[in-house]
């Protein structure tokens, strides 16, 4: 038998393992490929190998070193509202890269067709032949990105649009200005983590006066065991530009915990607008809460210039515990902020996830709009901070958090804190409860839908003001999704 | 017209045959016999707990009413079927309908949204061609104006803050849009001011065609002078004790159900 042959047959059968041990995960699969691993371990040294490794200039290793010694000074938050076990910083591999990609391609041709086989099966087609229409996308593996498409289309209109690492060699001008500068190193223990060890996210800068007429987005999959994946995204908005990104993200179905530990920086200048919208299906671990990632994220995008407007959308139902608050600081006069959410908990998922509205300049304006669903045993957990400053004249914001029950032994909270410095502010806060039940069901059963429907109408409509946030194609993902992720929990 | 489809004319559309249902170890009813013509209204009457309320949701198929004996059969494209045998979609599909009796609030779904929902469903199954929203709105508004319901119903939510009056008219609503061939109304008039009685009752009478028929239960007698039924059942102790015409409604309300056995 040939080698390829063995191959393919050891892949059909880790693809029916996964279809019966986890039938309702369907990207759980591995993919087989030599890597270039750090091995497990954190320290300065391992800090420069990264940088050294990427090629990276000294500025870029300087600030990453810094960022690694101010790490060692904080201490894991445990103020949200679940318990995990301590996570062994030194255990995990921070990098890992497929081997045939440490000299970048140069085109998708090049590219290990393993890969493209593995981002083919996520429904990321990435050769020019199969790609989406609409969406240009970066595909990220692991530590690092193993293609983007579209980019000469993009390049014509002046937008950049690469891996971060490619931006700090080709353009490292715009990223010394802007890196850390909406999530400072510092910010909390989590983006000190990740400013330390990144590896590789998304670079997007849309010059003045240009709308990207393409979606622009990045797929981070996970697929190397006991490693962890630590992105970084930076969006840059000139003045009168529009841009609007999407990120999706998978992992393997793995018994041990995996962490994943990104940070998204977003600034938009005068009349900008940024849209950034998350569909995020982290393997979850299984019934009994065993596995899955550990998604602890620090997101965050601000308003510079005047009449910007940065806007949020995120439906979260992956990953064992989700820690993540995108916020926007609204400091341009008449900026406006924007954060809808849904986020999804079955089987033993914690997620503490909101936001967090700052408002600086005049006349902002925050909407907050939050869905929370948990079935099963798990535990879901609003959490969001409107501030307004004393400079904050006439600002606005409207809150409303709901959350959704199905079954008696998940729940849910809501933990909202409002700062208002400034007496001329509005701020309302609006919260309900409710619960998916059997009596329900059988209601729109007994007129002719069958449950999957019934239960596709009741969360489609709990979730509409968010769900009418999200570009077409990934609006129908999203309900899908969450249909499945519902199945069984409800009757 | 054929011989045969004359015969045919005059079969029952719905027969219940010997019914024995249980919820949880209970047994609520007793062998429960009925027969149902096309074009005919049918009033089931009975105390509480007699087991009107089961009755109802048996037929309906809801999970928790188990029959452990008997047998339900609709006339199905000419064949006889016994509808223990479907699922309650299916069920709803080959045109059964049930008001209920306390109408399920579903927040954020929209009522157009929802009927609409269903519709197609129905509309898939008997082959017909589903509606689009625009189509479906006009014929919405056509059939709210038989139960003289305001416009801005259709965008709230289903049953959602709905005066009890408005949750029933939302029941007739729904049957007006489904057009159900057999329908049971649990306890339709409970819980309705005279005016929305008068209203609902209207509705009904509107929908009461030669091809379709009706089972109305309730309690009291007082929906019954205005929709007029053909037959009266006296359900007591999961039984029906007695069936006659009209005027045996009146007899209870005199008389209450104790002179029965």
């Amino acid at each position: 038998m040939s080698r390829n042959k063995i191959e393919k047959l050891q892949n059909e059968q880790t693809t029916e393992n996964n279809t019966l041990s986890g039938r309702d995960y369907k990207y759980g699969f591995v993919t087989e490929i030599e890597t270039d691993r750090i091995p497990e371990g954190l320290n300065e040294d391992v800090v420069s190998l990264i940088s050294e490794k990427k090629n990276e200039p000294s500025w870029m290793r300087d600030w990453r070193l810094k960022a690694y010694r101010h790490w060692q000074t904080m201490k894991e938050p445990h103020w949200p509202n679940f318990q995990y076990s301590p996570i062994d910083y030194n255990a995990i591999s921070y990098y890992n890269a497929p081997k045939k990609t440490t000299g970048k391609p140069k085109t998708m041709d090049e590219v290990d067709p393993e890969l493209i086989k593995t981002f083919d099966r996520l429904g990321i087609p990435l050769t020019e032949k199969k790609r989406l229409a609409g969406v240009a996308v970066d595909a990220v593996f692991d530590s690092v990105s193993v293609g983007t498409t579209h980019q000469s289309e993009l390049a014509k209109l002046g937008i950049i649009f690469c891996p971060i690492s490619e931006a700090i060699q080709k353009h490292p001008k715009l990223v010394q200005k802007y890196l850390g500068s909406v999530v400072p190193y510092g910010d909390n223990f989590f983006a000190a983590l990740n400013s330390a060890v990144f590896s590789d996210g998304s670079f997007c800068y849309i010059p003045k006066g240009v709308h990207s007429p393409l979606e622009l987005s990045t797929y981070f999959r996970i697929n190397a065991a006991a490693s962890g994946q630590f992105e970084r995204t930076l969006i840059i908005a000139e003045d009168d530009s529009y841009v609007s990104y999407l990120e999706g993200c998978t992992a393997p179905t793995r018994d041990e915990n995996q962490l994943h530990a990104a940070v998204v920086e977003l600034i938009a200048m005068n009349d900008a607008e940024i849209k950034y919208s998350t569909v995020q299906n982290w393997y979850s671990g299984d019934r009994e809460g065993k596995g899955g990632i550990y998604n602890f994220v620090t997101k965050r995008g601000k308003c510079e210039g005047v009449n910007s407007k940065i806007s949020w959308t995120q439906v979260e139902a992956g990953a064992a515990i989700t820690w993540k608050y995108p916020g926007c600081i609204l400091k341009g006069d008449n900026s406006v902020g924007e954060f809808y959410s849904v986020a999804l908990t079955n089987h033993r998922m914690a997620a503490d996830t909101g936001t967090r509205m700052i408002h600086i300049g005049k006349n902002t304006r925050s909407t907050i709009i939050s869905k929370g669903i948990s079935s099963d045993e798990s535990n879901n957990n609003y959490r969001g901070m409107v501030k307004i400053m004393p400079s904050a004249f006439r600002a606005r914001n409207y809150s409303q958090c709901d959350s959704m029950l199905v079954g008696n032994k998940c729940s849910a909270n809501t933990f909202p804190t409002i700062e208002v410095n400034n007496n001329s502010a509005t701020v309302e806060h609006e919260a309900s409860t409710s619960r998916i039940n059997a009596d329900q069901i059988f209601y729109l059963v007994s007129r002719g839908l069958d449950t999957e429907g019934a239960v596709s109408l009741i969360i489609n409509g709990f979730c509409k003001d968010v769900f009418k946030e999200l570009p077409m194609e990934f609006a129908v993902e999203a309900v899908k999704l969450l249909e499945m992720k519902l199945e069984g929990s409800v009757g | 017209m054929s011989k045969e489809e004359i015969t045919k004319m005059k079969d029952a559309m719905f027969e219940i045959k010997d019914l024995c249902v249980n919820v949880g170890k209970t047994t609520i009813l007793k062998g429960i016999n009925l027969t149902i013509h096309p074009g005919e209204v049918h009033a089931v009457m009975g105390p509480n707990g007699s087991g009107k309320s089961t009755l109802a949701k048996v037929i309906a198929g809801h999970p928790d009413y188990q029959a452990t004996k008997g047998e339900i059969l609709y006339e199905i494209n000419r064949k006889k079927i016994d509808i223990l045998d479907l699922a309650p979609e299916e069920r709803a599909r080959e045109g059964i309908f049930m008001a209920y009796q306390y109408p399920v609030e579903i927040p954020g779904v929209s009522t157009s949204v929802f009927l609409r929902a269903a519709f197609n469903e129905i509309c898939k199954h008997q082959g017909a061609e589903e509606m689009d929203p625009l189509d479906f709105d006009a014929y919405l508004r056509e059939k709210m104006k038989i139960l003289n319901m305001d416009d801005k119903f259709i965008n709230r939510p289903v049953n959602v803050d709905f005066s009890g009056g408005e949750k029933k008219r939302n029941e007739i609503l729904q049957m007006a849009v489904l057009n159900p061939r057999f329908s049971v109304l649990d306890e339709t008039d409970s819980g309705l001011d005279i005016d929305s009685m008068r209203i609902v009752a209207d509705g009904i009478n509107k929908l009461r065609r030669k091809d379709n028929a009706i089972l109305l239960i309730t309690h009291y007698q007082r929906l019954l002078n205005y929709v007029v039924p053909d037959f009266v059942h006296i359900l007591r102790h999961g039984q029906i004790v007695r069936s006659e015409g009209k005027e045996l409604a009146m007899k209870v309300e005199e008389k209450g159900y104790d002179w029965l056995s």
